[in-house]
C-alpha cells in the first residue's frame, strides 16, 4: 500500500544521520564522503576522538549528575507532590500556580542571573551547581500530585488505624502505588539531564565537570577545524550509552513518555 | 495542624523553586534597569534606558524575528508530521515496531550530537546533501553559508528531532481512543479523511494543546546547535534570541543588556503560552 | 639552660617544617587538534622536577572564548588562577576588568628584562599597553597561503611559485577552477574562510592594501577607510565576479577538510593547521606568504601569558620563572614542532632540532618568514562587540546582503559608539 511505503522512507530518512555518522565512524576519513561498499572498517577514529577528548570523565560527571538529580527530585516531588494532593493548607492553589510557572520558565532561560547566583554560593564548576536549579521539577511535582489523588483514602485510613503519622502514611502508601509513575518520571528525567547543554556549559569551566554534551561541543568546535571520522566516532561514544538503553528499553521509554503525556 | 504540615513538606521544594526561578527572574527584571558595572566603569541607574537600546538594536530586531520564523516554520510541521506518525504507527503497518523506534531515536540524542551529524549533511560539496544533489545533477550549495537557507536549514533539523517526541503523546492519545468510533464510521461509509477530520483530529485537540505549549516553549530554549552549526551567522541570520543573551551575557560580559533581553524573552513566553491556552481552550473537547 | 633548649628545639622544629609549595593554576586553550594537553602536562612535569617547590596545575579550556570566559569566572568566583594563556586580543578586556598585572613589573633582574626583549617584535604589538608588557608569546600563528602542487601541475601551472600578489592569484585560481560536465564547480580556485574569525582573515586584505583596522590604544577603529573597503570589495568580487571562490560564508571548520579532498586548489588558513594538514593530504602541497597587493602582510595570532592581579610575591616569581622556562628556545623549538604554531623568538629557530625540522619540511619557516610583514590582531576595548559588528559587516558582504560600503561604513557608525567613551 502507498501508505505502507511512505511510512516505511519516512522512517528510512528519519534513520539516515544516525547510519551516516555510523558509516563515518567506522571508516576512515577518506571514506567519510564516499560511499564504497568495500571501503575498509577502522577503528582508528575511536582511538583519537578517545584521545583527544576525556570521555570516560565525561561519562562519570554525566551519570553523577543525573543520578543525583534524580534522586533529589524523587525525595523533593514527593513530599511536595503529596502536599498538594492531601493537605488543606492556606494558599495551596496560589502555591501550586507558582509552581507550574517552572514549567514555562526554565532555569536555562535565566542562565544570567542563575550564574551569578551560583557565583555567590560558591557553585560554579561544580556538580552540584549544575544540578540545584533543577532539583525541585515542577512537572515531577505535578505528576506525582497527580498519581496520589488517585489513591484511595481507605488506604490510607487503614494505615492510619495501624498507627502510622502521615510520614508513615506517605512512605507505606503512597510511595508503593506510584511506582509506575516514578519509574516513568525516572526515564523523562534522565533522558532530558543526560541531553542538557546550555546551563552545564555556563556552569562548569574544568574537565572535572563537564558532561558528555560539554565534552561533546568543545570537542566538535576546535580552531584548527573538524575531521569528519573523528567527531562522528566521538559523537558515537558520547551518545552510545542512552542510545544502547533506548534500544533495549525502547518499551518502557516510549511508555514513560506516553504516561507523563497523559498526565 | 494540617497547614503547618503542609507547609512543611512544601519547604525544600518551594526554596529551590523560589531560589532558581521566582527569585532570578525578579532580578533579572531588576538588573535590566541599570547598566553593567565594569571596575571601570560602576553601575549605576539606568530606568528604561536599556530598553531604549533594545530597541535601537538591529541585532535584536533581527534575532526576534528569526525566533518568529522558526517558530513558525517548526511547529505546524513537527505536530502534523507527529500526528501523521502517530496514526501510522497505531495502525496495523508491517514492520510497526522498527518505525515507532526509527522516529523516536532521535529524540534520545542530544541536540550537540545531532548538530555534529547535521554539520557534515550541510557542507558544501563533500557533505551528503550535496553529494546526493550531486548525482541528480543539482549545483552545490552552501547550506549554511547563505542567509536565506539558513534558518530553513536549522528549522528541518529541529523538526527531524522533535516530531517523534511528539509522536508519542498523539500515540497516547490515540490507543485511549474507542474502536467502536471508528467502526461506527466505517459502517456509516464515511471516509478516512472525513473521520479524521470529524472525530480524531477534535478529540485530539488536548494532546495538541498540550504538544503546542511545549512545542513552543521548545522553539525558544532549543540554541544548542547553533554552538556548533553556525554560531549565529552568517551575519545573524541564524541567531535565536536565547543564543544572543549567551553571547552578549559571557563573551561581551554586559549583563545589564542581557537582563533587558532575558525581560523580553520571558514576556514572550509567558504571553504566548497564554494567548495559546486561551485560542485553543474554547476547542478543546474534554470527555 | 632549660629554656635554651626549649629555644633550640623549637627553632630545629621550624627548620625541619618544609615550606609551603607554591602552586600555580593556569588555564590555556587548545586552538589545533591533537592531544596536546599531554605535551602541556608534560612540561607542568618537567618544570616541576628542576623547581621542587613550585607545583604546576593546567587546566585545558577549550577554544579562546572559552578559555577567557572561564578563566575571568574563576577569578571572579575566587577560585585560584595565577596565569593563563588567553587571547592575545583579550588585552584590553581583561585591561578594563582590572585583573592583569605587567611581567615588567616582575621582571626584576638584568636577565628578566632582556629576555623580555627576545620575541619577535611583532609578536609583542598584541600585549604591549602604554610601552608595558602584559601579554607574553605563546602560541602565536599567522594566516598563511596553502597550495595544492598536483592541482598546479594539472592546471598548466608551475607547482612551485604560489602567487604573489592579488593579480597573480586571481588570475591563477581561474585557471584552477574545474567544472564537471553539467557545468558545476567540483574545485575552486582559492577559498578564504569567512565563519568563526572572519575579522581575522579580512585583516590580512586590509594590511596587504595599506591599513591597519584600529590604534595602538584600543579606542579607534578604521573600518570605513576607503582602501580597507576596496579590500572587502576584492574579497567579495573573488566570489561574485571572478567565481573562484564560493559566494556566501565558507565555513572555518570543514575547510581544511575541503583542501585535503582537493575540492579547493588553495586555501588561506591558520599556521596552526600545518601539522593536520601535513598528516592528511594525500598530495604534495606548498605553503606560502599570502599575496601582495601594495604590501604583503598578515595578522599574527594566538595566545599569550597573562599574569593575573590576584597574586602574591612569591607567585609572582614562580609564575615568571615558569614561562621563562617554557619559552626557552629548546622548548620554544619542541612546542612549535609539535602544533605547528611559529617558535616565537629567533634564538628557536637556531636550535639543532627546528633546524633540522626545517630543512625536512620547509613549509615550517614560512610563518617566521612572514613576521616582518606582521600586524597586530584586532583588539579594542569592548573587543567582543567591536569585532562582532566586523564579522557581521564581512558575512553581509560577502553573501551579498550589503555592498562592502555600505556594511562598513555600518560597521564603523557603530564602533564609534563604543568607542568614544574610551578617548
Amino acid at each position: 500500500m502507498l501508505e505502507t511505503a511512505a511510512a516505511w522512507l519516512l522512517a528510512l530518512l528519519w534513520l539516515a544521520p544516525l547510519l551516516y555518522a555510523f558509516w563515518a565512524a567506522f571508516h576512515p576519513v577518506e571514506f567519510a564522503t564516499r560511499f564504497d561498499p568495500l571501503a575498509p572498517l577502522t577503528l582508528g577514529n575511536f582511538g583519537k576522538a578517545w584521545a583527544y577528548a576525556p570521555f570516560a570523565r565525561h561519562f562519570l560527571n554525566t551519570v553523577m549528575l543525573v543520578t543525583m538529580i534524580l534522586s533529589a527530585q524523587v525525595v523533593l516531588c514527593t513530599l511536595a507532590g503529596y502536599a498538594f494532593a492531601r493537605f488543606e493548607f492556606t494558599g495551596r492553589d496560589i502555591a501550586f500556580g507558582l509552581v507550574l510557572v517552572q514549567l514555562l520558565i526554565m532555569p536555562e532561560v535565566l542562565i544570567v542571573e542563575n550564574y551569578r547566583i551560583m557565583s555567590r554560593l560558591g557553585l560554579v564548576d561544580t556538580i552540584l551547581g549544575i544540578g540545584l536549579p533543577y532539583m525541585a521539577s515542577a512537572f515531577g511535582i505535578f505528576l506525582l500530585r497527580q498519581t496520589f489523588k488517585t489513591v484511595p483514602r481507605e488506604l490510607e485510613d487503614a494505615a492510619r488505624v495501624e498507627g502510622c503519622n502521615f510520614l508513615g502514611v506517605l512512605w507505606r502508601v503512597y510511595v508503593p502505588l506510584a511506582r509506575p509513575t516514578y519509574l516513568a518520571y525516572g526515564l523523562v528525567s534522565v533522558s532530558y539531564h543526560w541531553n542538557n547543554f546550555l546551563w552545564p556549559l555556563v556552569v562548569t569551566n574544568t574537565v572535572h565537570t563537564r558532561p558528555l554534551t560539554v565534552g561533546l561541543a568543545i570537542f566538535g568546535a576546535p580552531e584548527s577545524g573538524v575531521d569528519w571520522g573523528v567527531i562522528s566516532a566521538g559523537t558515537l561514544m558520547a551518545v552510545a550509552p542512552l542510545l544502547f538503553a533506548f534500544l533495549l528499553f525502547q518499551r518502557q521509554f516510549m511508555q514513560s513518555f506516553m504516561q507523563a503525556g497523559i498526565k | 495542624m494540617k497547614h503547618v504540615y503542609g507547609w512543611l513538606l512544601l519547604t525544600p521544594a518551594a526554596i529551590l523553586l523560589v531560589g532558581f526561578t521566582h527569585y532570578p527572574a525578579a532580578a533579572t527584571l531588576w538588573d535590566s534597569l541599570f547598566s553593567t558595572g565594569t571596575v571601570v566603569h560602576p553601575s549605576r541607574f539606568e530606568g528604561l534606558g536599556n530598553y531604549a537600546a533594545l530597541a535601537d538594536d538591529p541585532i535584536f530586531w533581527r534575532v526576534l524575528g528569526n525566533n518568529f520564523w522558526f517558530a513558525l516554520g517548526t511547529i505546524p510541521t513537527s505536530i502534523a508530521l507527529a500526528m501523521l506518525m502517530a496514526i501510522w504507527v497505531n495502525d496495523r503497518l508491517p514492520a510497526r515496531a522498527l518505525v515507532r523506534m526509527a522516529y523516536f531515536t532521535p529524540t534520545v540524542l542530544p541536540m550537540i550530537a545531532v548538530a555534529n551529524i547535521w554539520l557534515f549533511f550541510y557542507t558544501p560539496q563533500i557533505g551528503l546533501l550535496d553529494q546526493i544533489g550531486a548525482k541528480f545533477g543539482v549545483a552545490s550549495h552552501n547550506w549554511l553559508g547563505d542567509p536565506n537557507t539558513v534558518l530553513a536549514c536549522t528549522m528541518a533539523m529541529v523538526i527531524w528531532k522533535e516530531s517523534g517526541f511528539f509522536m508519542i503523546f498523539y500515540l497516547a492519545a490515540l490507543q485511549s481512543l474507542s474502536p467502536e468510533l471508528e467502526e461506527a464510521a466505517r459502517i456509516e461509509g464515511a471516509s478516512r479523511w472525513t473521520f479524521f477530520r470529524r472525530v480524531t483530529f477534535p478529540l485530539l485537540m488536548p494532546t495538541t494543546l498540550f504538544v503546542l505549549v511545549n512545542a513552543t516553549i521548545n522553539s525558544f530554549k532549543l540554541v544548542d546547535h547553533l554552538f556548533i552549526l553556525t554560531k549565529g551567522g552568517p551575519d545573524n541570520a541564524s541567531s535565536l534570541l536565547l543564543y544572543y543573551i549567551y553571547q552578549v551575557a559571557f563573551s561581551f560580559f554586559d549583563t545589564a543588556y542581557a537582563s533587558t533581553l532575558t525581560v523580553v524573552l520571558l514576556l514572550l513566553l509567558a504571553g504566548l503560552a497564554l494567548l495559546q491556552f486561551q485560542l485553543v481552550e474554547k476547542r478543546v473537547h474534554y470527555r | 639552660m632549660k629554656t635554651a633548649l626549649t629555644v633550640a628545639l623549637a627553632a630545629l622544629l621550624a627548620a625541619s617544617v618544609p615550606a609551603k609549595a607554591v602552586e600555580l593554576t593556569f588555564y590555556y586553550p587548545i586552538a589545533v587538534g591533537g592531544p596536546l594537553t599531554k605535551v602541556i602536562d608534560g612540561y607542568a612535569r618537567d618544570f616541576e622536577k628542576e623547581n621542587p617547590g613550585v607545583k604546576i596545575n593546567p587546566i585545558y579550556a577549550g577554544n579562546y572564548d572559552d578559555a577567557r570566559i572561564k578563566a575571568l569566572a574563576a577569578l571572579k568566583a575566587g577560585q585560584p588562577a595565577q596565569i593563563s594563556v588567553l587571547y592575545s586580543i583579550d588585552l584590553y578586556e581583561l585591561l578594563e576588568q582590572d585583573v592583569i598585572v605587567p611581567w615588567d613589573d616582575v621582571a626584576a633582574t638584568a636577565d628578566d628584562k632582556a629576555w623580555l626583549k627576545a620575541f619577535y617584535p611583532s609578536l609583542m604589538m598584541n600585549g604591549t599597553y602604554k610601552g608595558k608588557v602584559y601579554g607574553i608569546p605563546f602560541q602565536r600563528s599567522t594566516i598563511v597561503l596553502y597550495w595544492n602542487k598536483d592541482a598546479f601541475k594539472e592546471a598548466g601551472l608551475d607547482p612551485e611559485k604560489a602567487p604573489a600578489n592579488w593579480n597573480e592569484m586571481e588570475r591563477m585560481a581561474a585557471k584552477l577552477v574545474k567544472k564537471d560536465a553539467s557545468g558545476n564547480v567540483t574545485r575552486w580556485g582559492v577559498m578564504v574562510p569567512s565563519t568563526g574569525y572572519a575579522y581575522w582573515m579580512f585583516q590580512a586584505f586590509a594590511r596587504q592594501n595599506g591599513h591597519d583596522l584600529m590604534n595602538p590604544e584600543g579606542n579607534h577603529t578604521n573600518y570605513a577607510h576607503p582602501d580597507v573597503i576596496a579590500a572587502l570589495q576584492y574579497w567579495r568580487d573573488l566570489g561574485a565576479k571572478y567565481k573562484v571562490m564560493p559566494e556566501g560564508t565558507v565555513e572555518w571548520g570543514t575547510l581544511r577538510q575541503q583542501f585535503t579532498e582537493g575540492k579547493t586548489a588553495m586555501m588561506w588558513h591558520t599556521t596552526g593547521n600545518l601539522t593536520a594538514v601535513k598528516t592528511s593530504a594525500t598530495f604534495p602541497f606548498g605553503v606560502a606568504m599570502l599575496p601582495a597587493s601594495k604590501q604583503r602582510g598578515s595578522p599574527t595570532g594566538g595566545g599569550n601569558f597573562y599574569l593575573f592581579k590576584k597574586t602574591t610575591p612569591e607567585e609572582r616569581k614562580a609564575s615568571l620563572a615558569f614561562v621563562k622556562w617554557l619559552t626557552a628556545p629548546e622548548r620554544a623549538a619542541d612546542w612549535s614542532i609539535a602544533t605547528g604554531y611559529v617558535a616565537v623568538r629567533p634564538e628557536a629557530y637556531e636550535t639543532p632540532k627546528l633546524k633540522e625540522y626545517a630543512q625536512g619540511f620547509p613549509q615550517a619557516v614560512v610563518a617566521r618568514d612572514q613576521f616582518k610583514f606582521a600586524t597586530a590582531e584586532l583588539s579594542t576595548f569592548q573587543t567582543g562587540r567591536v569585532r562582532k559588528l566586523l564579522d557581521d559587516a564581512i558575512q553581509a558582504s560577502l553573501t551579498g546582503q550589503k555592498t562592502p560600503a555600505a556594511a562598513l561604513k555600518a560597521a564603523q557608525g557603530e564602533a564609534e559608539k563604543l568607542l568614544k567613551p574610551y578617548r
